[in-house]
This record gives C-alpha cells, structure tokens and sequence, in this order.
C-alpha cells in the first residue's frame, strides 16, 4: 500500500488510560506502520465451524461440544452483561439450565434495554406463506445482502434456529400479529421477496423483549440468576490469558465492585452513538466492549456503520436524538422528491405528478421503494446533495425526502393503513407536528447499527478464552450491511439457541482455578477504574461532556458517516487526537462519584467514544472498497454504484489494540465462500 | 420560548429535597420536555451547580425510562411519554412544576429519578409463562383467535413506566398489573398457570406498598399507552375465579 499520509503522527497517550492494558500487544514501534496509522500482524481464523455440508455443521458443533452434568452446572458461574434479546435470553437460558448467571444492565430494569426499540420485525424461514421460503433462502439472502463480508457457517446456523425463535416466542406469550384463523401473520421487509418477517404491529422488538425478560424474572426468582440493574460494567478482568469477571459501578451508590465468574458474556448492543444524533438509546455505548478490546479481543470490522433510510429528519441544533420510523413504511409508501430544485419549498401537494421524480422506482425498477437500507440511505443523500432535498433548511441544507401515503390511502382506505401503520403515523405527526394522513411524511437517513462489533469465532467466543460477545455487540452474521429484521434474529438465536451450546463446551473443559479478589489481574481492574473515575471528575474545565460528544458526533459524521475518502479519513483522524487530548484537559464533570452521577457515566462512555472514533476512521481508511454499510468515495462504478473488490478485500478486519503509545495491528480473517458465488450486488 | 421551572431536586433518598425555581430562554417548540431539561442541564454545568438527575434512554416513548410528574400531571399535559412530550403543548410565559412519582412504593433515588425495582417484583412473582427454552411446540399447532391475539397485544403495550401508579391518589399498581394479567390471560398458552399468576401477583403487589384500587380511573387517563381501565375488571375476576378455585 502507498502512504499518501502526512508523516506519522504519534498517538497522544490518554491520560487515566488503563495501566493493565495487555503486554504482548506491544509491537516494535512503528514497524511496517502503514499510513503512520497502523501495522499488520498475523492473519487469522475461525477453526470452530465443523467442515463438512452447511446442514449439518450446527448439529455437528452441538454433539462435538462437551456436557456438564446438571449437578455440577450449580457450581459454574457465568456473568452476563446486557439484558437486551441477546444478554436477556441468555440468561435465562443459562439460568433455566442450572448455571449460576449474574445479569447486569445499566437500565434501572432489564426490560428497559435498547431491542425493546425495534420496531419492524423478526425473520424467520418457516415458509409459512408456501412462496418458496427456505433455510436455505434466508441464508442465501443475508450473506448476499451483508455484500459478501460473513461467514457462511455463522450465517447457515442463524437462518436454521431461526424458526425455533419463532416457536420459543409463540410459546411464551409474545403476541404476534394473526390472522382471522388464528394462525401467525407476516409481511415482506426491505431487500426481499418473500414474505418471513413476523411481528407484533409496530412494536415487534418490546413484544420479544418482553418475552425474555419475563423468563429472566421466572430465573431471578427461582434463584439461579442474580440481577444488578444499574450497574455499569467499566472493566474486564483477564486472569492468566482467560476472562474471569468484570469491575462495575453501582450506578446508585457509586460504589465500584468487582464481580468473578467461570465466563463472560458481552451482549451489550451497539456502538452507533459514536454518530451522537443516532436512533439508539441514549444510553447505549462502547464501553464494556472497548474495555475488552483494550484486555486484547479483537475489534471486527468497526467501520461497518448501518444507516437506516426511514427517520425522521433533524429539526434543529437541540436535537438529542432521532427517531426511527420502522421501513416496513416502505411497502405501502413511495418515496419522491422534486424533480426541480425551485419546486422543494413548495407545498407537496401541488407538485404535479409529472414534476416529481420517485428515484428509488426510477433507478431500482425491479425492488423500487423496496431495495435495501444501504441503496435507499445513499440515493437519498445524493439527491439531498443535488439540491434536491425537502423541509426544512437545517443550516443551509435541506435534509429530506417525501414519503408518501397518498396512494395508498387511495388504494386501501385510510382505516387499512391506520391499522397497518397507525402507531407510525401517529409517532410522526407527534415528533413533527406534521399529519400524515394529508401531508406526505419527511424522511432522511440515520445511523441505526453497527455490523462492527468484537471479533468472535463459531462459538461466539472472543479471541480471549472465555470471554463471549453476542447480539449487536459481536461482529458476526451480518456482514457489511444487514438486512431488515435480521438483527432481533440473530440477537435471540445466540442468545436461546447458540451461547447455551457453546458456553457449555468452555465450562465443561474447566474447571477453572478459583481466583481471589486480592489477585493482581483485579486489584488492577479496580485501580484503573477508580483512577478514570477520579481523574474525570478532577479535569474540571470549561466544557460539558455532551459539547464533546456533538463534536465526535460530527466529525463521525462527515467523514465516516456514508460516504467515505481517503481525504476525509485522514483529516478525521487528526480532528479526533486533537479533540480526546482536549477532552483529557478540559472536560467539566461536576458532583461526586459516591453517588448518582449522570454526567460522569457519560463522560466514561465519550472518553471510549473517542478511542473507538480512531479505530472506526483506520479501519474505514484501509477498506479502499465498497461494501455495504462502507461507501468509498473512490470506489464505485461509472453510474454511481459501490464497487467491491472480493479479489483483495473478501476478509474480516480484526484489529489487535496496540496499546496507548502503539498503533493498532490488523489482523485478517480470510472469507471462504463454499456455498454462495459472490457476485455484484445489483437491484437493477 | 421563555419558561419558569420549579424543579424538584434531591440529592439523595435521605435528603428531604426541595423545589427550586430556574428560568430557561429561547425554548423552541420542537423541542422534546427531556431535551429542554438538557438545555437547562448545560447551562448548570457551565455555571457549576450539578445537573438534574432524570430517568431516560430510548427518547421514542417504548422504554418506559423516562417518568416526571409535569404541573401535576403524570408525563405531562398530554397522553403521551415525557420525552415524546414537545415543548409545542406549553406557550410563552408559563410556569411549569416538575417533580418526580410520588408513591411509596417507588422510593426517590435522587432530584427526579426513582426506583421502580416493585415492578420487576409482581413480574418475577407470576408475570410470564413458563417455557423451557428449546422446548417449545410448534408455533402454528396453537392458534389463537384473532380478536384474543389483539386483546392480548394491547394489554401487552405497557411499557411498566410507573405514569399510572403517580396518576392514581391511592399509588395503586392495578394497572400495570392488570395489563400483564390481560396479555398473558387471552392466550390459550397462559392458562396452566393463571390462577396462581393472579394470586401471587397480587400478594406481591400489596407486599411491596402500592395502595389498592378505589375505581377513580386517574391511572388509565395517564396512561401514554392507553391501556384501558377493564384491564383491571379482568384482574378482579380473574383474583375472584382463581380464589373460588380454591388457589
Ligand atoms: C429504533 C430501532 C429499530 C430497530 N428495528 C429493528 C427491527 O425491526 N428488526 C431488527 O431485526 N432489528 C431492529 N433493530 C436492531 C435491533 O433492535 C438491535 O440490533 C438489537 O435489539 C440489539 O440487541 P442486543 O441484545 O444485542 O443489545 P441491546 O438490546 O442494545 O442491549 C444492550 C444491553 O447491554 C446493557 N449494557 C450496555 N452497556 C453496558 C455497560 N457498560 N454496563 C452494563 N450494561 C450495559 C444495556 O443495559 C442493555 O441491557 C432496531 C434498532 C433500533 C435502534
Ligand atoms: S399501565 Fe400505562 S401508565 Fe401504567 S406502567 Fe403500563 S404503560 Fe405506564
Ligand atoms: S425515554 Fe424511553 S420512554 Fe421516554
């Protein structure tokens, strides 16, 4: 690779850095430094997928994987952070099997975590409308929609649990949308042409959630799982090569406690509040897993960065937030803007037919409105860029493109589309002061979810031995792009279906030597976290912890936000060093640290933000392609289209931190595709 | 914008805590309730007085995190979340009280914030239907009759915010509790265990100091979700059915 890049910076060391940050991680400084950013180290793999027919690896890795006999599952612990379908699921399928499971959330209920926010649907291969639906379909349809960038085991397996999900919720309670026979209703999502997503009107991730969590309560009761609400976990603990337990902080009474297990289980959502303005929760962040990746798990493809098509656009410089209209919208809704620039300010209602130009029906005739989040994301911007946008000017910009229910409110009756999409219209009208049963809805792109997330194995296994990533959190399954209503798929596969099997096999190879909270590996947890903590709330400058994140937000944004250049990547990178270096001086945390603080867990989850922003900008940098949720400004075809390289880039980025005064290793993980051509995207 | 807040601030659960007044400016009307609070957080912290504790994550109205009592009412003046509530519902020159659940059973944590860990309790004593993982039939060998499957899913949109609890003048969980009993009560999956879900339920409900239901309906009007007032009939004679069983 050339270096185009000014001569190397060196990383500023971030003061209240870890001081346990993990030893063979340091290389020969700035040796083969590529870009004066990073260097490459050994290349890597997955050797836990049995080989053999894609049917039969799951079942093959289930009977490989060793039993622990149910009297001794009392004495094995495990730790699982996050209560979302992954981390909620899990434990109370751990806890339903006799393990002793301690549970943390942030949230003051784990009813509360993030997956309750999803909105559209759960997909499913039960061909239940006979219209050619099939394992083997879904699984097909995800790799080739993730563009080619995961593993064909991992996504085999998902789409063949996918339907016991369906089983599992049924039988729990979740009340899914019927039809008159009784029997369960489901529609077409984004990207698709079948018919497989199940969901419980417009609130199909609370309904799941909800499922799951009443199991956990049925397991807190019994007595096989311990729950810590309000705790935020700041620190892995990592014993002899092994994750052994983690340091959290009572949110309530601030105290920080560290908590020992056989095995960890990371399932602690996604990191798009990096972007600040995202559909997440406001509490979602990086930290558990950048602390990990810190203790030396590997950090899988951090730029992958799904933008959502259908939010409502930005109103103004206040704005915390933004809200997600689920792209089941996209069935019955036909998106258009102007087809002259003078004509965006003008009432929608009075630009005729002829003088409007519905892009995604002219370009996509074949899926139309219908093609997938990375298409609709980017046509979107592009005539946005054009000049073409609607609403409101935000700056000197408009951000916007119609969404129109006209023709269909002409076709099915107002009544019909209340029932399909009421709670949607209705969330609309509420946030915009808009009503969309007369005014064709404003929508723009929004970050929504992170592909990235920590590298793991077949066994959802981390690179550091115990330690287990799952849900959003791990980087598997969906590849550069994910399809609609795959990801509370995958969330409750790993959670009931696959940890349960795998974690297993890891416990059962035990057991694992006692450790005592006196060990060096946790009285150096505990340290850095009450270091961090003290010399957040010492800083005292000028700045509130929000102005940083809006900063980040922004840069994130504008250069690795949809679209992406060499260029803006490396300017990025300098913004961001120079931006955590102020953080470090000049932050303003008020209060103390023995009690409830709210602007002191934000400020620890920004200060993680700004590491990750980095890796996030390297890794996006050195993808000089483009794939799903990576659009590089230098790679695309002559009509505009992303243009991949399978010949150079069919791998998974798995970076190795390389501590505070090194550069971060890369490491890859080949793709081999048995099963599935790779061919170039089209939706033409 | 300009507004005149009288916000509640306690620095702990053993502090008697007090109201205070604070003038915010330039308050636009697409503003959310919670992203006017933030406003008035950043000026505090750039003053050095601490910013005001307050429950919320997801800010779309689904998590049931956020809660505030606004000028007496549960969430404020309209049926809706406090942060899905828009500074558009109050003009120019009001005063606006803020303060958070008042109920016994929800215990103040600090300034706004309140511990709502009793709901978790009535959940954990009955709320669910036990379903071994990987053990499940089928899911089409059960059907469910449309309109149960609808009654069902409207019960099942409480988001357990606590609104009713603070709109009710006895602090009375009924609907809350009504709602789980309802989702779970129209299914043919929910019946083994529905005399002893209502039962134990219950126990738990009076255990934990939430006060009993007098039919004044404050909690259904509060409601963001609309969760309707026979849920609680449906609770009552589900209690009555399972007592006469004998539970
Ligand atoms: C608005 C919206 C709509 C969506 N709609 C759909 C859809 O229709 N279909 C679909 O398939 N997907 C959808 N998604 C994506 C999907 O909801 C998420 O990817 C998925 O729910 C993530 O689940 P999870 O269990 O991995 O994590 P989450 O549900 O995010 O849970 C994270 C958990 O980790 C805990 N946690 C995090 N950090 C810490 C810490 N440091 N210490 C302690 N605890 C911590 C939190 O308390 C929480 O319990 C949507 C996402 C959004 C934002
Ligand atoms: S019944 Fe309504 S007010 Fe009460 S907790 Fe549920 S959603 Fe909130
Ligand atoms: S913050 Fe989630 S409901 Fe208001």
């Amino acid at each position: 690779m050339t270096t185009t890049a000014p001569a190397p910076t060196t990383t500023p060391t971030t003061p209240g850095a870890d001081p346990a940050a993990p030893s063979e991680a340091r290389r020969e400084p700035n040796a083969g430094v590529v870009h004066g950013l990073y260097t490459e180290g050994s290349s890597i793999a997955d050797t836990k997928a049995p080989k053999g027919p894609i049917s039969g690896r799951w079942n093959q890795r289930k009977f490989d994987s060793a039993l622990v006999n149910p009297a001794n599952r009392r004495k094995l612990s495990v730790i699982i952070v996050g209560t979302g379908l992954a981390g909620g699921a899990a434990a109370a399928t751990l806890g339903e099997a006799g393990y002793h499971v301690k549970s943390f959330c942030y949230q003051d209920s784990p009813r509360r975590a993030h997956s309750i926010a999803a909105q559209g649907g759960i997909n499913a291969a039960k061909n239940y409308k006979e219209d050619g639906d099939s394992t083997y379909r879904l699984f097909y349809d995800t790799v080739k929609g993730g563009d080619y960038r995961s593993r064909e085991s991992n996504v085999y397996r998902l789409a063949e649990v996918s339907a016991n999900i369906i089983d599992q919720c049924v039988a729990q309670g979740v009340p899914f949308a019927r039809e008159y026979g009784g029997l369960l209703d489901n529609r077409s999502f984004g990207g698709v042409q079948v018919s497989r997503t199940f969901y419980a009107r417009g609130q199909t991730g609370q309904q799941l959630l909800l499922g799951a969590y009443q199991a956990l309560e049925r397991q807190i009761e019994a007595g096989t799982v311990e729950m810590f609400n309000r705790h935020d976990m700041l620190e892995l603990v990592v014993v002899d090569g092994r994750a052994r337990g983690i340091v959290a902080r009572d949110l309530v009474t601030g105290e920080v406690e560290t908590h020992l297990a056989d095995a960890v289980v990371l399932a602690t959502g996604g990191y798009g509040n990096v972007f600040f303005l995202s559909t997440n929760a406001m509490g979602s962040n990086v930290t558990a897993t950048w602390r990990a990746h810190r203790k030396g798990a590997y950090f899988g493809n951090p730029c992958y960065t799904q933008i959502h098509p259908t939010c409502i656009p930005v109103s103004g410089e206040h704005q915390s937030k933004l809200t997600l209209m689920s792209e089941s919208l996209r069935n019955d809704g036909r998106i258009w803007v102007p087809k002259n620039a003078e004509d965006c300010d003008k009432d929608p209602r009075e630009i005729p037919e002829e003088d409007r130009d519905y892009y995604l029906e002219r370009i996509y005739p074949s899926f139309g409105n219908l093609v997938p989040r990375d298409i609709a994301s980017r046509q979107a911007k592009n005539v946005c860029d054009e000049g073409r946008g609607v609403g409101p000017k935000v700056g000197d910009f408009r951000r916007g493109v119609y969404l129109d229910f006209t023709d269909a409110l002409q076709r099915m009756s107002a009544e019909t589309v209340a029932e399909k999409y009421g709670n949607l219209l209705d969330m609309y009208q509420r946030i915009t002061g808009e009503n969309p049963y007369e005014v064709p809805m404003r929508i723009y792109p929004a970050v929504h979810y992170t592909m990235g997330g920590l590298w793991v194995d077949y066994d959802l296994q981390s690179s550091i031995p115990g330690l287990f990533v799952a849900g959003e959190a791990n980087f598997s399954d969906h590849g550069a792009n994910r399809l609609g209503a795959s990801a509370l798929m995958q969330g409750l596969a790993d959670g009931y279906f696959v940890l349960p099997n795998t974690i297993r096999d890891y416990l059962a190879k035990g057991p694992y030597p006692k450790v005592d909270e006196k060990h060096e590996a946790v009285t150096e947890a505990r340290a850095s976290v009450d270091h961090r903590l003290q010399k957040l709330l010492s800083i005292n400058g000028e700045r509130s912890v929000d102005s940083f994140h809006k900063e980040l937000g922004h840069i994130m944004w504008e250069y690795c936000g949809m679209e992406r250049s060499e260029e803006g990547l490396l300017k990025a990178v300098d913004l961001i060093r120079s931006l955590r270096d102020e953080f470090w001086r000049n932050v303003r945390v008020l209060g103390a640290a023995d009690t409830l603080n709210q602007s002191l867990e934000k400020a620890g989850r920004v200060a993680d933000f700004l590491e990750l922003g980095e890796l996030m900008c390297i890794d996006a940098l050195h993808r000089r392609e483009s794939c799903g949720g990576h659009f590089r400004a230098e790679s695309q075809t002559e009509d505009g289209e992303a243009l991949r390289h399978d010949d150079e880039y069919a791998y998974v980025a798995a970076w190795e931190w390389g501590g505070d005064s090194g550069t971060p290793v890369l490491h890859k993980e080949d793709l081999v595709y048995e099963f599935v051509e790779l061919k170039q995207r089209s939706y033409k | 914008m300009n507004l005149t807040l009288n916000i509640w601030r306690q620095s702990g659960p053993s502090d008697k805590g007090e109201m205070r007044t604070y003038p915010v400016s330039d308050i636009s009307e697409d503003m959310s309730f919670l992203e006017m609070l933030d406003v008035l957080n950043e000026e505090l912290n750039a003053k050095g007085e601490e910013p005001i504790a307050f429950d919320h994550d997801c800010r779309e109205g689904i998590c049931g995190s956020c809660g505030l009592m606004i000028s007496g009412q549960a969430h404020g003046p309209e049926v809706t979340t406090t942060c899905q509530l828009h500074m558009r519902s109050f003009s120019d020159g009001d005063e606006i009280t803020v303060e958070p659940w008042r109920a016994d059973a929800f215990p103040v944590i600090k300034d706004l914030v309140v511990d709502r860990g009793s709901f978790d309790r009535i959940i954990q004593a009955g709320g669910f239907i036990s379903a071994n993982t990987g053990s499940a039939p089928e899911a089409h060998s059960v059907p469910v009759p449309k309109p149960a499957a609808d009654r069902s899913f409207m019960a099942a949109a409480c988001i357990g915010c606590g609104a009713c609890v603070a709109a009710c003048p006895n602090a009375s969980g009924m609907l809350f509790m009504g709602a789980k009993i309802t989702h779970l009560g129209e299914m043919p999956q929910g019946q083994p265990e529905r005399d002893a879900r209502v039962v134990q339920m219950v126990n738990t409900h009076d255990e934990e100091g939430f006060g009993g239901c007098t039919n004044v309906g404050a909690c259904a009007e509060a409601c963001p979700k609309e969760i309707p007032l026979d849920v609680i009939n449906q609770l009552n004679q589900d209690l009555r059915r399972a007592l006469t069983h004998g539970r």
